[in-house]
């Protein structure tokens, strides 16, 4: 009841506040003038009177800002304190400016990559009690988290006493026959109880039974929420219908809901059941398939791991011809989906992170240099009656607007910064890490944007209140005509640079060796010429060109075709991958003539086309290439790589004419008849393995890769390379159109290298910026203190060359101390990202020498303005105007 | 001069609220009754009345007129209340029990 009365009150008064004031004030005039006419009467001279009236009455202005508070609505002060902090911040335009920009790069640098962060590392997957889940491998040297052949599934799923539940995938490309024609389309294969281990439920249908994944069940498939909508129109009535993949009719069961994500499935729109086992699944020694486990309740993932190697150990005594050394692998399911991203974010996190830091210290720096310029107006404050609290609560606010619109604008910043972010990322790229698409604002990004600016506010407010604190209003009163202070601030201005510097040269190392990373792996040896290359892919229709005869006789038409169009020089063909596609597809052998115990050489295979050494421009260095017409009727032949001939004979040996077999089933000697120098065929920052090339002809296939050498633009001869095929069959579908540095560029390694180091050059050159402008800051301050001591100087002879060199020194002992902590710092930083370099050491001289000369130099370029103006200081007039 | 005691915190509302029972008075009178009742040993900072008089104000316990003096100035008189006399009473006898409490202390020690 009072409370509300007394609401009132205020807010009676608050209308009429001008009234208030002339009221009080003319009470208090009152009060004054009877004292002093009683003083008078008490026979007191008329001056002393007077002041003996004012002097007994007290602080007037003080007791009215008292009157004031006390009818005053608490909230009014806080909005008068917004306005005065509003008002001083737009009288220094340029101090608010560059404090509300450096905030809001440091911020929205920090936010944006966090976003990226939170979406790949933090944010759980989408499933059931996601951290149960975990990917299982079979595991050999040459591949630690290698596929399970589908007889080692069965064995292990009936074996293993760890997993609730464990399914496989495979990843895989559908012919799909549509009125148009034939095209591919991705999917997955996958085991009956696949989606129920990952705890999802489809959005309409249901999911596959048990067995139904066998070869004697009915084909069944499953709908990607994306294909429903774009080849379904989003009708319910999908269910039953039957769509036609890789020729067989399968029936529509289900479709899976819209938010469902599967990195591993890229952007999969058909789940197939498994259907095993194919020709590649009845065998033991035949790797396909992707593990994936949930682990049943209290099992942790050493014990799944010990049980999964006793099992693989059993059957490795049971089936010595395919199990020989195959032991297991369990990992997080997070790890095996992000587990390749994660350095990269780390990183770039840790350079946003350092881009904040530097950025917070520059505006601490300037506030502390404002401060010291404001120490005056705030004893005069003082000397007025403000408290202290009012004065902390002065700064705070003031902190406060910078920090509210640094960070409002920092947010849209971050905002616009992570969709250009994630448009840069190829489509292709994106759909391997489908855990980006959620990319944006939530909860745990706003909570982290929260906490920075809670920071900063913090760190905005608390340092110049304990400036002020250190120094005496009384003395801040005196000095500020002296200029003779802020040594204090000069000491501690000083180390804030050199911080700056530091964080400034282990950002600009990291940057350094992530641009030489990229450049060396950008120009390691491939082994072939990948300009004017052409490529596609061609899938055709088994049922029409399974057969070897047809089988070669379409790969004959496709290079006939393609050699007649304008502009191409050479056609080759190869199956089983071309450069850069990765080393997935291998094969084991041994060779003829040495003893042999059972080991496994896992051996990349290429099939391909005689002429496809010649279009790549590889250089053959031994032997032969295949011939035309080696096919299945003449003696099985293979080329080899350089590493491959260094691996299984000695120096003084010719691999040429040594002979190979199959393993574990035998097959009829394989003659090798050349060596190649090698070829990239995986990543650029994988060091090629041993490589196996049989001639296509012997091993024919209706799918396979063109690659087209032409002397024209590569990419206008795409279009017509596709028209020529489509008019050799309408059905045979036709993929990844890309020329061959597309293929280089864009592949994940050099992509990831090009992405972190763009970012981390940024943030360095930011961060270059940044600190020249904190060194600056600095030493104009330093000079501006200076200016008597310096004129004093100049007016007892030194030569202006000499205060120029006083000036160049101090910025020049920042600068070292900067650049030396940061070198330590920055060797320090690079040992950690070391998994993320390429053909560089972490302690790269050259980098580091660079680095150091780029930010020595910015360094003095940043202090040669103040030194010149302290140089050409006119003596006289400093010391007049002191 | 001696050093004139300072008053004890919470007092001076209790002085004025005293000061104002008797008859309603403005701001330089009632500095004035205050130094001359306790025989000049309570000398406020007499500017420190007027902070003090907006607090009660607002807390209702006194009423504020202007009138004329009567040397035929306009000043700014101050009335109690009846909730201001009723505080008065409340506070004048928790004073009185801590004066009573302090005082059996000081006798005691």
């Amino acid at each position: 009841m009072d409370s509300i009365l007394l609401f009132f009150r205020k807010l009676a008064i608050l209308f009429r506040r001008d009234k208030f004031s002339n009221e009080m004030e003319e009470e208090m005039a009152f009060h004054r003038e009877q004292k002093e006419r009683a003083l008078l009467d008490d026979g007191a001279a008329p001056d002393s009177a007077h002041y003996a009236a004012k002097r007994q009455f007290g602080n007037s202005t003080q007791l009215k800002e008292q009157a004031h508070e006390i009818v005053s609505f608490c909230f009014e002060t806080v909005l008068q304190d917004f306005r005065f902090a509003i008002r001083q911040l737009r009288k220094s335009p340029g101090f608010a400016l560059t404090a509300i920009g450096m905030l809001a790069l440091g911020l929205c640098a920090s936010v944006a990559i966090f976003a990226f962060v939170d979406a790949a590392l933090i944010k759980p997957l989408p499933y059931r009690d996601p951290s149960r889940l975990v990917g299982v491998f079979e595991s050999i040297p040459e591949c630690p988290q290698c596929p399970l052949s589908y007889p080692d599934y069965l064995d292990w799923k009936r074996l293993n006493t760890v997993f609730s539940s464990f399914d496989v995938f495979q990843r895989d490309g559908f012919l799909l026959t549509t009125s148009e024609g034939a095209e591919t389309a991705r999917g997955l294969r996958v085991s009956d109880g696949f989606l129920r281990t990952l705890g999802i439920t489809p959005l309409l249908g249901r999911y596959f039974y048990p067995g139904e994944d066998l070869a004697s069940a009915q084909p069944t498939v499953l709908l990607s929420y994306a294909a429903w909508q774009q080849r379904y129109g989003g009708k319910e009535d999908v269910l039953g219908q039957t769509v036609i993949l890789d020729g067989v009719p399968n029936t529509i069961i289900g479709v899976l809901p819209r938010v469902f994500e599967f990195a591993p499935a890229r952007s999969a729109e058909f789940f197939a059941a498994l259907h095993a086992p194919n020709s590649c699944e009845v065998r033991r020694s035949c790797h396909g398939l992707n593990g994936i486990g949930r682990l049943k309740d209290g099992v942790s993932i050493q014990t799944a791991l010990a049980d999964t190697k006793s099992i693989a150990a059993q059957l490795e005594i049971q089936y010595p011809d395919s199990n020989h050394g195959q032991g297991a692998a369990v990992a997080p399911l997070t790890e095996v989906i992000v587990g390749d991203i994660r350095p990269i974010l780390l990183v770039l996190l840790g350079g946003a992170g350092l881009l904040l830091l530097i950025a917070c210290v520059n505006v601490t720096s300037l506030l502390l240099l404002r401060s010291e310029g404001r120490r005056r107006e705030i004893a005069v404050r003082g000397a007025l009656g403000a408290s202290s609290a009012r004065l902390v609560r002065q700064f705070a606010t003031e902190g406060f607007v910078l920090v509210g619109i640094g960070s409002a604008l920092g947010i849209v910043l971050a905002a616009w910064l992570m969709r250009v972010l994630t448009r840069l990322i190829p489509t292709d790229m994106m759909a391997n890490m489908s855990y980006l698409q959620g990319l944006g604002f939530n909860t745990r990004v706003g909570a982290f944007a929260f906490t920075i600016g809670i920071f900063c506010l913090a760190l905005f407010s608390v340092v110049p209140t304990w400036r002020l604190s250190l120094s005496s209003l009384r003395g801040g009163l005196v000095e500020a005509t002296r200029g003779s202070s802020g040594n204090s601030w000069r000491r501690l201005g000083s180390n804030l640079v050199v911080i700056e510097i530091a964080t400034a040269m282990v950002l600009l190392v990291g940057a350094g060796l992530l641009g030489k990373s990229l450049y060396r792996l950008l120009h390691v040896n491939i082994g072939f010429q990948p300009d004017h290359l052409a490529t596609l892919e061609i899938d055709a229709p088994d049922a029409v060109y399974g057969k070897d005869e047809p089988s070669i006789a379409l790969e004959r038409r496709v290079i006939s075709e393609i050699e007649k169009l304008p502009g191409v020089q050479s056609v080759g063909v190869s199956y089983l991958g071309i450069p850069m596609d990765g080393n997935g597809n291998t094969t084991w052998f041994r060779i003829i003539g040495r003893p042999w115990h059972g080991e496994h050489n896992d051996t990349p295979q290429r099939n391909v086309s005689s002429s496809y050494f010649t279009t790549l421009h590889a250089t053959l260095v031994r032997g032969r290439s295949f011939h035309e017409n080696e096919d299945v009727s003449k003696p099985n032949v293979a080329i080899v790589n350089q590493t491959f001939a260094k691996k299984y004979f000695s120096s003084d040996e010719d691999a040429t004419g040594k002979q190979l077999s199959f393993v574990p089933v035998a097959t009829k000697p394989i003659e090798i008849v050349g060596v190649v120098e090698d070829i990239k065929e995986g990543p650029l920052d994988i060091a090629t393995p041993p490589v196996l090339y049989f001639p296509l002809n012997q091993n024919p296939s209706d799918s396979f890769t063109v690659v087209a050498r032409t002397s024209q633009a590569e990419a206008s001869l795409l279009p017509a390379m596709v028209a020529a095929i489509h008019q050799i069959d309408r059905n045979i579908a036709v993929l990844n159109e890309v020329t061959m540095t597309e293929r280089i560029n864009h592949s994940q390694s050099a992509y990831l290298h090009h992405f972190s180091a763009w970012l981390v050059g940024g943030f360095a050159v930011l961060a270059l910026l940044l600190s020249a402008i904190g060194l600056y800051g600095v030493i104009a301050y330093s000079v501006s203190q200076r200016t008597r001591e310096l004129g004093i100087r100049l007016a007892l002879g030194a030569q202006p060359r000499l205060v120029y060199q006083l000036v160049m020194k101090e910025a020049g002992w920042l600068a070292a101390a900067g650049i030396a902590i940061g070198l330590a710092c920055a060797i320090a930083a690079a040992t950690l990202m070391r998994g993320l370099l390429f053909g560089v050491r972490s302690w790269d001289v050259s980098t580091l020498a660079a680095v150091a000369v780029v930010l020595g130099a910015s360094a003095l370029l940043a202090s040669y303005v103040p030194a010149r103006r302290a140089a050409s200081l006119d003596p006289v007039q400093v010391l007049r105007s002191e | 001069m001696p050093k004139k005691p300072d008053l004890l915190p919470g007092t001076l509302d209790l002085l004025i609220l005293r000061t104002l029972k008797r008859a309603p008075q403005h701001g330089y009178g009632i500095a004035l009754s205050i130094k001359r009742l306790s025989d000049d040993v309570l000398t406020v900072e007499e500017g420190s009345l007027y902070p003090a008089l907006q607090r009660l104000l607002l807390r209702g316990w006194v009423k504020a007129e202007w009138k004329k003096t009567e040397t035929n100035r306009r000043a700014r008189f101050y009335t109690l209340t009846p909730a201001g006399r009723k505080q008065l009473g409340a506070e004048l006898s928790q004073f009185d029990q801590m004066i009573a409490a302090i005082g059996r202390v000081l006798q005691d020690a």
